[in-house]
């Protein structure tokens, strides 16, 4: 087994405290953002103690814009994206955390939307598939999987992105092999892997090289 | 996934208070395992208690270990540099386990507490002694090819805990403290938390109605820094393990001071081999030492049809892991 598969015992990673700085940033920015304004901790938790029992008001911060939307508290993430807020390029494929299709980022870390409750993912900040792409500028990666070819039918391909977008931002990509074993959480039935590789080791370059 | 009611705790004590009031209720934290067996309906709770607010988080250097809270993902306890530094099983064994987007969810505590993939238990059409009790196990005479081949009974042949982590904690003498309610707290050994399943297979742990894991503590050893996870899977990643094992060495002038062996994928809870260890302890660290080791630990071995290959792949497993730490 490749050694590169494990963080080595000698460098400590940076990754662990950038993301911790990272949450705390992003929420200082959403108690900013969000209404009613996270005031203090003694009235956060209060609020948060209530039972929330049938439909019920929620707001979700999806790619930088708040939306409130009605949910059951058993309504997941995913339908949530897909079902109320119209963002259909997260998609269901086995809706029970083993495929990787659902794959969204929530404050920055790749997470399966499929097993998030929406409640669950109040205050937090949300990226799917639609919030990369800067106008008609595709996202690097977007444009690799075009370039390499790195889809057959497509379905499983905006978590393939969206996973593939976080295993480069956390240093996961450096070699073929640490690559694949990083990107294993996103099933393709077509096998495009090969393609999906090449696609994830380019952005990888690029960002490398700066 | 049927509806439920949704709280999110602000205190452990709120927490334990609101299971006390619906015992039926269940504690949600990442909720992976939880929301999958949820909408499999091999599991419903009329309330849903978020105990992602409670302070059981941190990685902590102690003056005999680690401490790590239970709320921790596995990414963040896998690549966490003293995790890594001191227990690299522990490490691997998380590192090696689910796939990326499940280990930035799920908590440590809710991995331990995660439930049997025995495809009978999962598939509610079927009798699960497990899951219904009394109702029978067709595993026995079924399809049993990843089952369990130590510590099962004629009731169930499960892999209770079928992941990675526990298997390295059970290894390393891991303790869990665990709290009740009114901040009232105990210690429990890893390998006195869980149950052989004999004739009561649905109780799985020693954990209380209620009870929440709070910490885990690791004691600092020689072996534990000289150690390694390795797993077999029937694909090279993202797979519940065949076999597995989380071994530990303390090799001096070729003879091991000590040793820590636990398997994965064959026994009905995390299987540490106190056989195995006591034949490689004051032993030369040799080839036919871990052998000799690797036969002791499975000689208890109840293999049913499709799962007799274990044995062997079992000790395979565990004889080239202490090879790779004796290296």
């Amino acid at each position: 087994m490749e050694s590169d598969l494990f963080p080595p015992a000698d460098a400590p990673k940076p990754e662990d405290g950038s993301r911790r700085s990272f949450m705390k940033l992003s929420g200082g920015i959403l108690g900013l953002a969000l209404a009613p304004p996270l005031v203090s901790q003694a009235e956060r938790l209060t609020a948060y103690s209530k039972v929330l029992k049938g439909a019920t008001d929620i707001t979700l911060r999806v790619n930088g814009q708040a939306h409130t939307v009605r949910v059951e508290p058993r309504v997941t993430l995913l339908d949530t994206l897909r079902e109320r807020l119209d963002l259909t390029g997260t998609k269901k494929g086995c809706d029970h955390g083993q495929c990787g299709a659902c794959t969204v980022h929530v404050n920055g870390q790749r997470t399966l939307s499929c097993l998030t409750l929406a409640v669950m993912a109040q205050g937090k900040e949300i990226t799917t598939i639609e919030g990369l792409a800067k106008g008609d500028q595709l996202h690097p990666m977007q444009a690799a999987f075009l370039k390499h070819d790195g889809l057959q039918c497509g379905y499983c391909t905006p978590g393939q992105i969206m996973s593939g977008v976080a295993c480069v931002k956390e240093g996961h990509a450096t070699t073929d092999a640490q690559c694949r074993e990083w990107m294993s959480g996103n099933l393709c039935r077509c096998g495009a892997y090969p393609n999906i590789l090449a696609a994830v080791r380019d952005v990888a370059g690029q960002t490398a090289q700066g | 996934m049927n509806d439920f009611s949704y709280t999110q705790a602000a205190t452990a004590k709120e927490a334990t208070a609101l299971r006390k009031d619906t015992p039926t209720a269940a504690y949600i934290a990442g909720g992976t395992t939880l929301l999958d067996l949820m909408k499999a309906h091999l599991q419903e709770h009329p309330q849903l208690v978020d105990i992602n607010l409670l302070p059981f988080k941190g990685i902590e250097q102690t003056k005999d270990g680690l401490r790590i809270g239970a709320l921790e993902t596995m990414s963040a306890v896998g690549e966490h540099p003293l995790v890594v530094q001191q227990f690299p099983a522990v490490s691997q064994s998380l590192l090696l386990a689910a796939s990326p987007q499940l280990r930035n969810m799920a908590s440590i505590g809710g991995n331990i507490l995660q439930r049997t993939r025995c495809g009978y238990f999962r598939d509610a059409a079927f009798p699960c002694n497990k899951r219904v009790p009394g109702s029978g196990c067709p595993a026995q005479t079924g399809d049993n090819h990843n089952l369990a081949i130590l510590g099962v009974s004629e009731s169930c042949i499960a892999n209770s805990y079928p992941g990675d982590f526990s298997v390295a904690l059970a290894a390393f003498d891991a303790v869990l403290t665990l709290e009740k309610g009114k901040g009232k707290q105990r210690q429990v050994p890893l390998n006195d938390f869980y149950r052989l399943p004999g004739n009561t297979p649905h109780i799985e742990t020693v954990l209380e109605p209620g009870e929440l894991i709070v910490a885990i503590t690791l004691p600092n050893a020689a072996h534990a820094q000289s150690s390694t996870y390795l797993k077999v899977r029937e694909r090279s990643s993202y797979a519940y393990a065949l076999a597995s094992a989380a071994v530990g060495l303390d090799v001096q002038g070729g003879t091991i001071r000590a040793a820590r062996v636990a398997l994965g994928g064959v026994g009905a809870q995390p299987w540490r081999s106190r056989e195995a260890e006591r034949i490689l302890t004051g032993a030369p660290a040799t080839e036919a030492t871990f052998r000799a080791a690797a036969a002791a630990a499975l000689q208890g071995a109840q293999p049913r049809e499709h799962n007799g290959y274990k044995v062997e792949l079992a000790q395979n497993t565990l004889v080239r892991a202490l090879q790779q730490v004796a290296a």
